[in-house]
């Protein structure tokens, strides 16, 4: 074997040996930044605070709502009245997604025509889906307006009805979002957890 | 100097440094070795039930959450709640007492302290000696005084299972010519519902929980570690054949 | 420009020229490194450099990542701290790599430092390099004095509280200077608020800085080798070190195996010996700071217990704070102290090596007393070796200038 030959494989040796390295290396780069990203999900903490919250209904009255918050996000608990379930239907035409067809904005037993398990309660996160802002409640009806009574974001002028649909023309491209959420008894609901889920 | 006496030399440091560290670590003296098993899970599984039922109702474990407990010993939600969370609704709570700090303060003169990090601020065999330590002392408040921690404002919660010991010292004049005690050992005075052999499993299980609850992720770590050297080693490998190629032209 | 591209000898194009034009990236790479010539006979001792630059990034990185779930106040640190080692998802390797990191720092460093002090690497025309190292030390020991406090368990509460005591030995100003450091009457709150800007700010930037500075410094006058000699003074016709190989690939693929090796033993203490038997994680630092009660033995990290047990052989406040600060800021003087005519311990005559041997000695021995109780045989002890560890210095300008040398090569001494 001449010389050049024993370059060449030398050269071939050190060539593999490179990359053999630098691979292992970035693997090992690679392995290590798992830790250091896993610690930013939610720690154990923030799952314990961000369990199920129990909201108590039974002295509720048609009409009313409560706010509470799960994760720390707004969830909005209304009790609709006969009338209020009766006029969901007048405003479809104006809707973007009157059937909830956006699959993401709701669990399967909510994607209905009230958008809810039981139809008097309307549960539905109040953060609005344009840039999350809080919506606000608005329901007296004013014909005048067009305004068939639901939800209204001061920040971009987002329009919502009382199943948290969106009006077509407003910057929201969704309806508002509703929560994993199940009837624990008939005066008590429990948001944050499916009747699946353990 | 050779490479060859360098390396040596340094090995020889690193030999001290770790032989320093397992020096400090027996640290006292005269304690006896509890003898606690990490890996083994019915162990821990009983020192879990003992503790909740002798020690939580005093001690709190704030920053053990039932849950990860539940996750290592291998028990479901309902066996937790069933057998564990007296003090507690749901499994991602702290283990907390209802007891609160400045009425126990009142009670027993200092607040019992927390058990989350005990074994690792004081060490298992602190722990182990000092549930064993309990004897008939009658100027104390509580009736009984420690072995291991003397003055103790703890009472001998455990005495219905150990029953009530006494201690024998034995008075020795030292080169100074001062009298010290020594103690001798402990002869039992009432019985418990436990005989020797049984306490002493039962503390050793207490012991061996406490230990797993200052550091729930020891096991773990101990794993993961197993495979981090594995990888070092096999880079370390191709990268020395690196080395010694490219260094092939250094004449 | 033009300049490079002759030298290389390659044209180069595309986005390397346009960054080039703007930004002399090529020239920095060739300065630092492709370009860089350093002594083929590096051994052993020359890799702690490298490392203590590994260990900074380990803390900067990981110190991040902490940062972003420690609470600075008396009433949550400990909590947070434990916070990070249970509910933070892989939060304890974090923290053990963090407060493991902060010992090697010490390991490597004072390995490093040793090296000079072996080679001479202090000498002309290193005299710079060797102050602005000293100067990397003092904020080192900064940084973890500040950082220890932060877990505000029992050790890093009284620790502090003796440290900072020290300030208060100072004549006539002593007692306000203390009172400047906590903030407060008393170690509090206030004191681990400004502890901790000053442990993930201000100092690392110093620490980044002089670092930076520190390996300028180097690249100017050239790395120092086991024999002392000069490579630059003998250069071939293409004006590159005879004794000269490019810092990379060939030093850099050597650092990488002594890389490895050292986290080899990292790792092993980060997965099998996180608290060292109390000597990395002291156990009476796992109880939260009680201000009402002194741990019954009370030591510093061990890093600090050399000029610890320095301060404790003194049977006065003022004379003891004087000596230990005495003791940490006598080696930036080594430059001047040392009038051996020769750089390397290879070439010196067996008074510096008796020195050099006896004061390492007298370090290593300080550092356990600084462990044990100040009391009997070992107060004594501490003041034996206090003394000799002060002559290694004080008596150098003497025993360096009569030591008998041997002579030095002309080239350095390589076995292929």
């Amino acid at each position: 074997m001449n010389d050049d030959e024993t370059d060449q494989i030398d050269r071939n040796r050190r060539h593999f040996l490179t990359v053999a390295t630098a691979v292992t290396g970035l693997a090992g780069v690679g392995l290590v930044a798992v830790p250091f990203l896993s610690s930013l999900k939610p720690s154990a903490r923030a799952q314990a605070l961000g369990a199920p919250v129990e909201v108590s209904i039974g002295s509720m009255q048609p009409g009313e709502m409560v706010r509470v918050l799960w994760r720390g996000r707004l969830v909005f608990v209304l009790r609709r009245s006969e009338e209020m379930l009766a006029r969901l239907a007048d405003s479809e035409a104006e809707l973007r997604d009157p059937d909830s067809e956006v699959v993401e904005q709701q669990p399967v037993y909510a994607a209905n025509a009230t958008r809810s398990v039981r139809p008097e309660f309307l549960i539905v996160e109040g953060s609005c889906t344009h840039l999350g802002c809080a919506p606000i409640e608005d329901f007296e009806v004013r014909p005048a307006e067009g305004w068939q009574g639901g939800f209204f974001c001061p920040c971009h002028g987002s329009k919502f009805d009382l199943a948290g649909r969106v009006y077509q023309g407003v910057p929201a491209p969704t309806n508002l979002r509703i929560p994993p959420h199940r009837f624990v008894r008939d005066d008590l609901v429990l948001i944050g957890q499916d009747t699946g889920a353990a | 100097m050779s490479n060859a006496k360098v390396y040596a030399k340094i090995t020889t440091i690193i030999i001290t440094l770790f032989s320093m560290s397992a020096f400090a670590a027996s640290g006292g003296a005269d304690l006896a070795e509890s003898g606690i098993d990490p890996g083994n899970i019915s162990s821990l599984q009983r020192g879990a039930r003992n503790f909740m039922n002798y020690c939580s109702g005093c001690h709190s474990a704030k920053y053990v959450r039932y849950k990860t407990i539940g996750k290592y010993l291998g028990l479901s939600e309902a066996q937790l709640i069933d057998n564990l969370m007296f003090n507690a609704e749901k499994s991602f709570e702290s283990i907390n007492v209802a007891m609160r700090p400045d009425d126990a303060a009142r009670w027993f003169g200092t607040a019992p302290p927390d058990m989350s990090l005990m074994a690792r601020s004081k060490g298992a065999d602190y722990i182990y000696n000092f549930l064993k330590g309990f004897y008939i002392d009658s100027d104390s408040p509580t009736g009984v005084d420690n072995l291991v921690l003397e003055g103790t404002s703890m009472p001998h919660v455990l005495w219905n299972l150990q029953g009530f010991q006494k201690a024998i010292f034995s008075e020795h004049e030292d080169e100074h010519g001062n009298a010290n005690l020594h103690f001798d050992g402990f002869e039992p005075v009432t019985a418990g519902s436990m005989d020797a052999e049984d306490y002493d499993e039962f503390v050793r299980d207490t012991t061996n929980f406490l230990a797993y609850i200052a550091e729930p992720v020891r096991s773990d770590r101990r794993k993961l570690g197993v495979w981090v050297l594995m990888f070092l080693i096999f880079f370390l490998i191709i990268s020395s054949m690196l080395k010694k190629q490219i260094w092939k032209d250094v004449k | 420009m033009a300049r490079i591209e002759a030298e290389v000898g390659k044209p180069k194009g595309g986005l390397m020229k346009w960054i080039d034009d703007r930004f002399p990236f090529t020239e920095t790479l060739k300065y630092h490194a492709t370009e860089y010539y350093a002594s083929k006979n590096f051994n052993f001792w020359y890799v702690f450099g490298v490392l203590a630059f590994v260990v900074l990034a380990i803390q900067i990185v990981t110190g991040l990542f902490l940062t972003m779930n420690y609470k600075p106040s008396a009433a949550e640190a400990f909590a947070s701290v434990e916070y990070i080692m249970r509910d933070v998802e892989w939060g304890w390797l974090i923290r053990y790599l963090h407060s493991t990191g902060a010992s090697f720092f010490f390991i490597v460093v004072y390995l490093h430092m040793f090296r000079a002090m072996l080679y001479g690497s202090y000498k002309k025309p290193r005299e710079l390099i060797w102050i602005i190292g000293m100067l990397i030390f003092f904020v080192l020991m900064a940084e973890a004095f500040a950082g220890y406090l932060l877990p505000w368990g029992q050790m890093s509460y009284w620790g502090a509280q003796v440290i900072i005591s020290l300030f208060g030995a100072v004549p006539v100003v002593g007692e306000a200077i203390v009172e400047l450091i906590r903030g407060d009457y008393s170690i509090s709150d206030i004191t681990l608020n400004r502890f901790f800007a000053l442990h993930v700010i201000a100092l690392p930037l110093a620490l980044i800085g002089l670092v930076f500075v520190h390996i300028v410094a180097l690249h100017e006058v050239g790395s120092n080798n086991p024999d002392g000699v000069e490579i630059k003074e003998h250069k071939g016709a293409d004006g590159i070190p005879l004794d000269g190989i490019a810092f990379h690939p060939y030093h850099t693929s050597k650092d990488l195996v002594a890389i490895i090796i050292f986290l080899m033993i990292f790792s092993a203490v980060v997965f099998f010996a996180p608290d060292m038997g109390g000597y990395f994680l002291e156990h009476a630092n796992f109880e939260p700071a009680n201000l009402r009660a002194t741990p019954e033995h009370i030591a510093p990290v061990w890093y600090f217990t050399p000029f610890y047990a320095i301060l404790r052989a003194v049977p006065d406040k003022l004379w003891g704070a004087i000596l230990m600060a005495g003791a940490v800021l006598l080696p930036v003087f080594l430059p001047w102290l040392d009038r051996s005519r020769v750089k390397s311990i290879r070439y010196r005559g067996w008074i510096y090596k008796l020195s050099l041997t006896t004061f390492a000695i007298s370090f290593l021995i300080l550092g356990w007393l600084g462990t044990q109780p100040a009391d009997g045989v070992y107060v004594l002890a501490a003041r034996i070796f206090s003394i000799l560890y002060f002559a290694f210095f004080l008596l150098m300008p003497y025993y360096t200038a009569i030591d008998k040398t041997k002579p030095v090569p002309e080239r350095v001494v390589y076995h292929g």
